[in-house]
């Protein structure tokens, strides 16, 4: 017999647990899923989630893709704590490169260590700004955050195709869809000779701590987790909710730009239309998965990472279609959401031999 | 230019085309938020409705098989987003882009061997009538059913939702479950069915989009179609006929952009494209700015989980 009782708390080591319950079902569907489309699963998997980090150049690989992708989190949980969805990072993160990208292009041919910094900085900002516009909106306007920064998405997407395809397309390029390169002053130094792993991901890391500090250590951090809590309890306490709403989606913009520089400046070089895989949805995930903890969201990058690099071995190796991997990342959220249920209900399998004896 | 009296016609019957999924998707999503249920999967769905409708289509060979199992294939994915809302109590928010990742995810995967192959011409009623009445033709005669069923679906919910005992039912469950539910209703069964024909709808938006108005499947066609139709929802204050006008308004631009770059108008293309989504940037603020207003209209448990103590 099972039954369902409500908890009056949540047990803290369970909300930190349930992720791994919800890793292992998403790892068990796919094999399912797999299997369906033909495969052996245990093959699959494995070439999903053990052959891409079996050798350095895979873990770099693993180490590269998720450093976008833990700063789009890192950003986003300031928002998700305190009740903004703010769910267009992606356009954040295209508007972030494309303001970094033309300033890292008004130094297509000089050389000097001034120039990357500002170019990470137009970057940060460019994000800012375009997160801005949902925040301004909803304060002031009443305007629901959630589809005004989807709806930016699409805006800067098309704005970035319309500047490769024509003001700042390559003279020299043949008229392919790309800017000239940048040049080395404005690209991510290395960390290692032959990895493409750069310094970008010391930007992720700092993000973490400084997140860190501000969630746990600051006024500021305190008014997002009350307001998150409740906005009944923010506003008797006389938070200032406007501005909070324009400091998150600010920090979350900035976050997603500087991903979206990250990227430009490092494995890719210059702008084009493909400069994101989605990682501004998929940073929806791994925030969720990491519980919104700044530690917990680098783990959480890490294993979100591997489905992005599992999906491309797997399309090499067995000819599986790489969105796979998308639909591992919609599972993970799935099995999370579902896992929570035992955060808040307590499910009891009373065996009949107890209650026998009770009786 | 000078623009002759048919060519209008044959102007508003391309809007009229055009705006067929955001009526479909926005009529069904109506329903699901009378019920206090948020479902931001909207995009996912249609997707969904979208690569089923025409892998149906392919394999049968049947436009009508097609066309029942987009909506079905839409109610089963939905089902994932009602079991978990409802039954597990999850964030409506969080499951709902959960759904939408998924679906486009899930889409593309099993969409892959079906890029490519053309479609299969759709069945159009009235087809003479079109050609012979000038101005009205175009605009009357010579669609599929599935407009006919889209522009009759915002007054039949319309009614449903006014003149019906199971209307009342679903505005009561979505403005005050906790009453409804003392009144003996079921409200997370009416929720699960309003899920349901969210479901269904969307995937018949998605079904439309791939088998009648570009007849083929291309990864990601919706094209963001799902999320305007969430913003039509807001943009209707929670009223479906408001919801047709919307979605002319949308089919408008779509088609008055189509038509600009087509002229060679002077702006480049990006622009032009990029108006439907701007376009409903500003239209919500514009109706959101009062706040009393969209206060009044919406749904009071929108969004919100219900729990019944056991």
């Amino acid at each position: 017999m099972i039954k369902i009782e409500k908890r009056n708390d949540v047990p803290m080591a369970l909300y930190f647990f349930t992720p791994f319950i919800a890793i292992i079902l998403t790892i068990l569907g796919g094999g399912i899923i797999f299997y369906i489309l033909g495969f052996n699963p245990i093959e699959a998997l494995k070439f999903y989630f053990i052959t891409p980090i079996s050798n350095l150049y895979g873990f770099s690989e693993l180490l590269l893709k998720a450093t976008p992708l833990c700063l789009i989190a890192i950003g986003l949980s300031f928002c998700f704590k305190s009740n903004n969805w703010n769910i267009g990072a992606e356009g954040q993160l295209t508007f972030g490169a494309i303001v970094g990208g033309g300033v890292a292009l008004i130094f297509y041919n000089q050389e000097g260590f001034y120039i990357l910094p500002l170019v990470i900085l137009a970057g940060a900002i460019g994000g800012m700004i375009f997160a801005l516009i949902p925040a301004i909106l909803k304060t002031y306007f009443n305007t629901n955050e959630i589809l005004v920064s989807l709806m930016l998405v699409y805006v800067s997407k098309l704005l970035l195709d319309y500047l490769v395809v024509g003001p700042w397309s390559n003279p020299e390029g043949f008229n392919f869809p790309e800017t000239r390169q940048f040049s080395d002053s404005s690209r991510m130094p290395l960390l290692f000779e032959g990895l493409r792993i750069h310094a970008g991901i010391f930007l992720a890391l700092a993000a973490v701590m400084l997140s860190w500090f501000i969630l746990y250590k600051t006024y500021l951090g305190f008014q997002i987790k009350v307001s998150g809590l409740s906005l009944k309890t923010a506003k008797y306490a006389g938070f200032k909710g406007k501005t909070m709403i324009l400091v998150v989606f600010m920090i979350s913009g900035a976050c997603a730009g500087l991903a979206g520089v990250g990227e430009i400046t490092g494995p890719i070089g210059q702008l084009h239309r493909m400069i994101s895989p989605d990682y501004g949805f998929t940073a929806i995930i791994v925030a969720f998965l990491g519980r919104l903890n700044p530690f917990g969201i680098i783990f959480a990058s890490l294993v979100v990472a591997l489905t992005y690099l599992g999906a491309e071995t797997a399309q090499i190796f067995l000819q599986i279609p790489k969105y796979t991997g998308q639909v591992f990342q919609g599972m993970i959220l799935f099995f999370l959401l579902a896992s929570d249920y035992l955060l808040f209900f307590k499910v009891k399998i009373l065996s009949l031999k107890k209650n026998d004896l009770r009786h | 230019m000078i623009l002759d009296i048919s060519f209008i016609g044959i102007l508003i019957g391309s809007i009229m085309a055009s705006s067929v999924p955001l009526i479909l998707a926005a009529s069904g999503e109506l329903i699901t938020e009378r019920s206090g249920v948020l479902n931001l999967g909207v995009e996912g769905m249609m997707i969904i409705g979208a690569i089923s409708g025409f892998a149906l289509m392919v394999i049968t060979d049947n436009l009508f098989i097609a066309i029942v199992g987009s909506m079905l294939s839409g109610v089963i994915i939905s089902l994932i987003f009602g079991f978990l809302t409802q039954s597990l109590l999850t964030n409506h928010v969080a499951t709902g882009l959960a759904l939408t990742i998924f679906g486009i995810g899930l889409s593309a995967m099993l969409g892959k061997s079906f890029v490519g192959i053309p479609g299969k011409e759709f069945p159009i009623l009235f087809s003479s009538l079109k050609e012979s009445i000038p101005f009205f033709g175009p605009i009357l005669f010579g669609h599929s059913i599935v407009l006919y069923f889209a522009f009759a679906l915002p007054f039949l919910t319309n009614y449903f939702l006014k003149k019906t005992k199971l209307g009342l039912v679903v505005r009561a469950v979505g403005d005050s479950p906790v009453s409804a539910s003392n009144q003996g209703i079921n409200v997370i069964l009416v929720r699960y069915c309003c899920i349901l024909y969210g479901g269904a709808m969307c995937g018949l938006a998605g079904a439309y989009l791939s088998l009648i108005y570009t007849p083929q499947w291309i990864e990601n066609m919706t094209a963001g179609r799902g999320w305007i139709a969430l913003a039509l929802v807001v943009f209707a204050t929670w009223s479906p006929i408001k919801v047709l006008i919307g979605a002319l308004i949308f089919g408008g631009i779509t088609i008055l952009q189509l038509h600009m770059q087509a002229i060679g108008f002077r702006i480049p293309v990006q622009f032009l494209s990029a108006l439907p989504y701007l376009m409903t940037i500003i239209v919500l603020v514009v109706i959101s700015r009062d706040s009393r207003k969209i206060k009044l209209n919406t749904p009071t448990s929108l969004g919100r989980i219900f729990y019944k103590e056991k």
